[in-house]
Formats: C-alpha cells, structure tokens, sequence
C-alpha cells in the first residue's frame, strides 16, 4: 500500500519549462542574482521532474567534530524552515523541535559526546508503517515527509518513531510559516532534509551549510546512492554507526564517533 | 423452555430525566471541551511532544475495550448456548454499542485535525494498525447491529446464532486489533508485545462484564424490576474468573519482561521508581483493580448485592489505573536511543516525562463516558431491551 | 416538539440575519459582495479567469499531491504562484483581510479555505528564485490604485452554478 498512485500532470511540460529557462535567463540578464540561477540550471533535478529513487539522500554526522555548546545547525534549521526555537516559545514542551542538540555522557568514564538528533529517514520508517491515511511517506529519494494535506494529528506516528524526531504542531501558526515550509496546528512534521531547497538544487540542508560555516564540518549531505559523492566517499573511510542499529531499520543518517 | 417478557422502561419519572439531563449536562461539557481544544490546539491540554496521547486516550481505550467486553453475556447466550443469558443478552449488545461509540467519539474529537475524520474514511493504509481498527469498529457496529435486530424481531430470530457468532468471533479480532495498537510498536519498551492482544482481549471481559453488570443492577434497581440473586452470583462468579485472568496475564507480562536486562530500567520505572506511575499499578491496578475485587467477590461478602457493585466499581477504576499506566506511563519513561549513556537535550531526551492532564482533556473523557450511558438510557427507554422480571423463578425455568 | 424545533429554527435564522446585516460591506439581496482585486502583476492567469473561478480548487487539489509526494515543484497551477501574482497590495496577503483575494470570494461562497492553516498567505522574498517576484513587484513598480474592481451580481451567479 505503500505506492502512490500516479497523477494524471495536466502541466504542458515542455512549454512549461521553456518558459521557466526563459524567466530564468531574464533573471539573468536583469543581473539580480545571476549566480544562483545559473547554479540552480546547472545542477538541480528539473522542476517537471519527480525525485527519483535512484537517488538516497542522507547525512553523515561525524560526532567527533560535534563542537558542545554549539546549536548552529539548530539556528540554522528553524530558520530555514521557520519553527520558533524552543527558548523563545512560551510553552517549550509543546514546542516542535526538527533537530535538537543531544549531549551524551559515558557514567562510566565521563566521555561526552555532541551530537545533532533529527529524523534519521529510516529506509523502513516505522512512522510510515503506522500512519493510518498514508500521511507519514517516504519519498522516491529516501526523505520521510509527512504529507499535511492528509494529516489528522493523531500522533501515532510520534509513538511509532524510535528517535523521537516528531512534533506536534500545538498551537495555530497565524501566518508565520515560510512560503516554502507549509506547517500548521494539529499537524505532525519533523525534519525534511530541507526538501525545499533539494528541489530546488541546493545539494545541500541548511543545517549541514551551517555547520560548515562554522567551521566545524560535523554535518555532510548528500547522495548515498552515487559513489562518487563526497558523502558515499567518507562513508567509505569512517567507521559509521546508527542509532538503535538493532532496530535494523537502514537509516539514511549516520554516525561517526559514537 | 419459558419465554420472557421484555418490556421498554416507562421513563417518565422526575428521577429518569433528572438522569438524562444530568448525563446530557457531561455531554456538553465534552462538546465545550472538544471546541476548546479545537480552537486553540493541543496547547491547552497537558499534552505535549513527550506524552503524545494523555487522559483523552485512556478513556477512550478503556470505553472500546470495554465495549468488546459488554458483549460477553449476549455472546455466552448465543454462541455457547446458555438459556440463562438469554433474558441478558439485549442489553449486552445496547451497552456495547453505546460504548464504543463513546469510545471512538473521544479518540476522533482528539485528533490535532478533526474536521479531517473524511480523510481519515478515504485514506487507507493497510501496512497499519489505525487503518485495521477503522475497519474493526465499522464492522462492529455493522454486526453488532444485526445481531440486535434478530433479537429484537421475532422474524429475523432464527438468525440471531449465526449473527451473535459472527459478532462474538468479530469483537475478539476487534480487541486483538485494539492490542496490537500498542502491541505493533517497536519504540516503546513496554509496547511491542503480542502478550497485549490477548491481554486486552481478557481486560475487555473484565471491564466490560463490570460495567454490564452495574448498568443492569441499576436499571432494574431504578425502575423497580425483581433482579434475582440467581443471575447477579453467575455473572460474579463469570467476573471472578476475568478479573484472576487479568491479573495473571499482567504477572506474566511483566515477570518476562524482568528476565530480560534491556527491559530492566522500564520495569524499574513502573515497579518501583515511576513515582505517581508506580502508584497507579501498584494501588490502582493491582490492589484496586485486582486483588480487593477477588477478596470481596470470592469471601462472604460477595453474597451481598452493594459489595458486588463495589467490587464492580473497583474493577472499572483499576481499569482505568492500568490504561492510564499502559498509555501514560510507557511513553512517561525516556526512550532508549543510546543504552547505557546519559542523555540530554532541550527536547526533554533521557528525563522521566511528567504529565498533568488539563480540564478539557478530563471532560472531553467524561463526554464519552456520558455518550454512552446516555444512548443505554435512551435505548432502553425506547426499545424492548430489558426483561420485565428477573426473579429467580423465571430464571429458573429457562433453564430447563 | 415540533413547535419548539420551529421556535429553534426562528431564533437561529434571526441570528444568523443580524449577523450577516452588521456587516458593512456593498451588498446584492442580503450578502456582502465580493471585492476582486485585479492580481497586482500579469496580466493572464495560467487559464481563463471563468474557468479558474471554478476549476482552480481542482488545479490545486492535483498539484499538491504532486509536488508533494512526488517532488514536482511546476511553477503554473502552484499555490505559491497564486500568492505571488493575487497578494494584496495592501496587506501584502491573500488572505489577511477580508476584502483580500482568496477571502473576499470564499466568505462570500461560505466556503472554509484550509490552505492557510499550513500555508504563508504572503507571497515568497527571495528575488533570486523568480524573475517576476511579487517581492519586486510590490517594492519597485507599486502598480495598483486602480486594482480593486468589484463583482458583478451576475458575475457571482454565474461561478455559484
């Protein structure tokens, strides 16, 4: 029941497109951000084009350069994608959070450990397996969405998610959403891997862009599915770990140094 | 064998619509509850990303399991053939639709988003438990409906075994299902256990069977019909047996989960440190729930009609204890991403989660309780469902 | 029974009159009407504005799935879009204030918008991302005084069908 049925694109592609290309070359010409557009022509994924399962994005949290006291990539992500960080919310234990800062600490030998906790996009999502309408899915390239047009905020996907990476929108947002990031009251949402800016041909979450401004390099996206990215590469030279690996649930975010 | 005279309840009295007012009072006040939380989100209830299901769901599991275990005296009457039960058997099948109704009113009037039950009836996964309940509770109403109506019409009776089996083999799936929305969850330490399908399916025949029995002593107290003591001490001694198999059940459960060290700090957490969790299962489920029930039902004051009400009542608030324990305290405890080290986060990770459930949460669960005993009252008002006497000479002669 | 279902019936209707009448909007038979405001940039929608006054629920319903699940961010019938061009020019919305775009015609339809439960209602900043930007069009050409027009009776009669 997991595929999604096809939807019959009333979108005249080529047109549609030429007529993007078009804009985008005015955007050029106009000189407003060049740069970005013919980035964006370069290397994105075209607009008329679906994610394609060929690809598996994920991440590689390398723990070891996880500076503490470091919420860069929290900032970075709320942001983005316009949740209001847990400090400033007037009820913090209802407040959503998409990634959060996890310090760990060995009782044994004192050893601490930093490291960012978000959705580790299981290639078996357990939340997708509970959710009643299909609103919790997985899509073509590996990123766990929850779909808010179908969401009816029952929460079962927060009992199902072993990395408690979910939240539940408590309140109304009264328009405060970014235009990119729809959220809403009743509904349940965790992080996307910035799929706005994926579509977009970004290659990159904010986060992770964070964290590399930083200078820590802790965070890095991209492609597990082609070997040659920079991702598939370091995963071949680090030891990597997922959490709860005993759940055999084939997570698209991995640990080093845990 | 004898027939039976079933009659409607007059309802005409001061005293029954002092009753209907006050349980219709609860049900707007759940109405109100379920607007406010409507309006202003989840923000107002106790509720938060740590303890996603609270109060709301403890009513609500507790009202559907019990609502399968309402059903058992129709079904013994039925499928097992006992004539003794016969007489019983309407009011079981009107209390166990009101209960589920109560139920499934409080679980859908929770949701973050229900104006959106239509997604919910057109949007189908079937990889998940949701979806089979959904399913579950239609057909439930769907069967359980016609088995009334074979009672109820004398040309449709020689249907009511086919239909009282095929409800009775329904809610035991039904209950299982029920279960297993805990029992298919890889999370939760205290979740992910086939033990809770049959767990629940025995809880049901306790809970329900309790408040069966109260409705009926209370119907027939109320309205001046003979209830005899020939069917208040068979239905006891059908409680006995329930509520020692409910507490078997949880004995095993957590016996085998004390075996195993991964679940040693959980079984810690309810057994010994859970604070008002601790409490509950001990004072609430066990001691309340369990054991004092069996001391009354089973020593000599289990003769007497109060004390059989008040094991009764013990039995329905010790059910309450275990789900509130069951839901609240499985998700009260920190999961385990990284066994063996200590967490923190601003996301509340590696901490015992605290829990207070607010007004509306409350009365939004009452609402659904008052649904339910309001459409009984009702029905009985309005449909032959109770049989005029009861008296031990009657019952007597069905059963030869 | 009967006569109180009909007293309840009464009381409901007046109040429901009352309400509707402290409105101060323009009215036809009783209704305030809508205000159309001309969409700030463009001058074509992606279809004919009579088929888009009925059918652009329908258009929207389809793109959502697929840029939802399946990643299809097409600019033509996205909501986003809709944003852009239909934004007020005061409140930079479609949906802030009552005479704005999207709320002007559903009150007047009693139609209960969801998408702004989820959705911004104020058009997307980035200049970079689209070359005609509502950004660039509410900051730099300020077209607009003459953009507000009002519906005709028939006009509305004729979407209601």
């Amino acid at each position: 029941m997991s595929e999604l049925k096809p939807m019959s694109d009333q979108t005249p592609a080529s047109p549609e497109r030429r007529r993007f290309v078009g804009g985008a070359a005015a955007a050029a010409g106009l000189a407003i951000a060049p740069g970005v557009m013919l980035h964006q022509v370069a290397h994105g994924r075209p607009e008329e084009q679906a994610a394609s399962s060929a690809v598996r994005w994920g991440m590689l949290v390398d723990a070891t350069k996880c500076a503490a006291g470091c919420d860069d990539c929290v900032t970075a992500c709320s942001t983005e994608n316009g949740w209001t960080p847990v400090a400033e919310s007037k009820h913090p234990k209802q407040a959503p959070q998409w990634i959060r800062k996890l310090e760990l600490q060995d009782p044994l030998t004192q050893v601490e450990t930093n490291l960012p906790m978000l959705c580790q996009h299981c290639a078996e999502p357990p939340c997708v397996d509970v959710c009643p309408t299909g609103a919790s899915f997985k899509r073509a390239d590996g990123i766990v969405l929850v779909n808010r047009h179908t969401c009816i905020g029952c929460r079962y996907c927060m009992m199902a998610c072993p990395y408690k990476a979910r939240s539940l929108v408590h309140e109304p947002l009264n328009d405060t959403q970014k235009p990119d990031v729809p959220r809403g009251i009743g509904c349940v949402e965790s992080c996307t891997l910035c799929v706005q800016k994926i579509d977009r041909g970004d290659g990159n979450t904010a986060c992770a862009e964070a964290c590399t401004a930083a200078g820590h390099n802790a965070l890095l996206f991209g492609d597990m599915n082609d070997p040659e990215s920079e991702i598939s590469k370091r995963l071949r030279e680090l030891p990597t770990k997922q959490v709860r690996a005993d759940l055999n649930l084939n997570l698209g975010v991995r640990y080093h140094g845990i | 064998m004898a027939s039976i005279t079933f009659r409607e309840v007059e309802g005409s009295s001061l005293k029954y619509w002092l009753l209907f007012g006050g349980l219709g009072l609860f049900v707007l006040f759940g109405a109100l509850a379920w607007n406010t939380m409507h309006h202003y989100g989840h923000v107002v209830t106790g509720m938060d990303n740590q303890i996603v299901w609270g109060l709301p769901h403890v009513f609500a599991v507790f009202l559907i399991v019990a609502a399968s275990g309402a059903l058992n005296v129709a079904s013994i009457a039925s499928v097992f053939n006992k004539p003794m039960y016969k007489p019983l058997a309407p009011l079981s099948a009107i209390l166990s639709l009101a209960l589920m109704l109560g139920g499934l009113l409080v679980l859908v009037l929770d949701l973050g988003r229900s104006d959106r039950l239509i997604v919910a009836m057109t949007h189908f996964n079937f990889k998940s438990m949701f979806t089979w309940n959904v399913f579950l509770y239609s057909g439930f109403f769907g069967l359980v409906g016609i088995y009334l109506w074979t009672m109820l019409d004398r040309t449709v009776k020689s249907y009511s075994k086919a239909a009282g089996t095929a409800a009775f083999i329904w809610r035991l799936i039904l209950t299982t299902g029920t279960g297993s929305l805990f029992g298919f969850l890889i999370a939760r330490e205290l979740y992910g256990t086939a033990m809770l399908a049959p767990m629940f399916i025995i809880m049901s025949f306790a809970y329900g069977l309790a408040i069966y029995l109260m409705v009926l002593a209370a119907a027939y107290a109320w309205t001046g019909r003979t209830l005899g003591d020939a069917v208040m001490m068979r239905l006891k001694g059908l409680l006995v047996v329930f509520v020692a198999a409910v507490l078997y059940f949880v004995v095993v459960h957590h016996m085998t989960n004390l075996y195993f060290a991964k679940f040693h700090g959980v079984e810690a957490f309810i057994l010994r440190d859970g604070g008002i969790f601790t409490t509950l299962f001990w004072v609430g489920q066990i001691v309340i729930g369990c054991v004092a029930p069996l001391v009354i039902l089973l020593s000599g004051l289990g003769k007497q009609r109060t004390w059989i009400m008040v094991a009764c009542g013990l039995v329905i608030a010790g059910g309450m204890a275990q789900m509130y324990v069951t839901i609240i305290g499985a998700q009260a405890y920190p999961l385990d991403m990284f066994p063996g080290l200590i967490e923190n986060s601003s996301f509340y990770d590696g901490v015992v989660n605290s829990y207070t459930p607010s007004m509306p949460e409350l009365f939004l669960g009452l609402g659904g309780v008052a649904i339910a005993l309001l459409v009984t009252t009702f029905a009985i008002k309005v449909l032959r469902l109770l049989p005029a006497s009861l008296d031990d000479a009657t019952v007597a002669k069905l059963e030869h | 029974m009967k006569r109180l279902l009909a007293l309840g019936a009464v009381v409901l209707t007046t109040a429901a009159l009352a309400w509707a009448g402290s409105d101060t909007q323009p009215k036809a038979g009783g209704a305030p009407m809508p205000v159309i405001q001309k969409a700030v940039k463009g001058e074509q929608c992606v279809e004919d504005t009579d088929y888009m006054r009925r059918n652009h629920m329908v258009l929207l319903d389809q793109h959502r799935d697929k840029t939802v699940i399946e990643g299809v961010r097409t600019k033509k019938y996205s909501l986003k879009e809709c944003i852009n061009c239909h934004a007020s020019e005061t409140t930079g919305s479609v949906a802030a204030a009552k005479d704005d775009f999207c709320v002007s015609c559903h009150s007047y339809a009693a139609v209960k918008i969801d998408c702004f439960e989820c959705h911004s209602t104020k058009p997307q900043g980035s200049i970079a991302m689209h070359s005609l930007n509502a950004e660039t069009a509410h900051y730099k050409h300020k077209l607009a005084a003459q953009a507000t027009s009002k519906v005709s009776v028939e006009e509305m009669a004729g979407v209601a069908q």
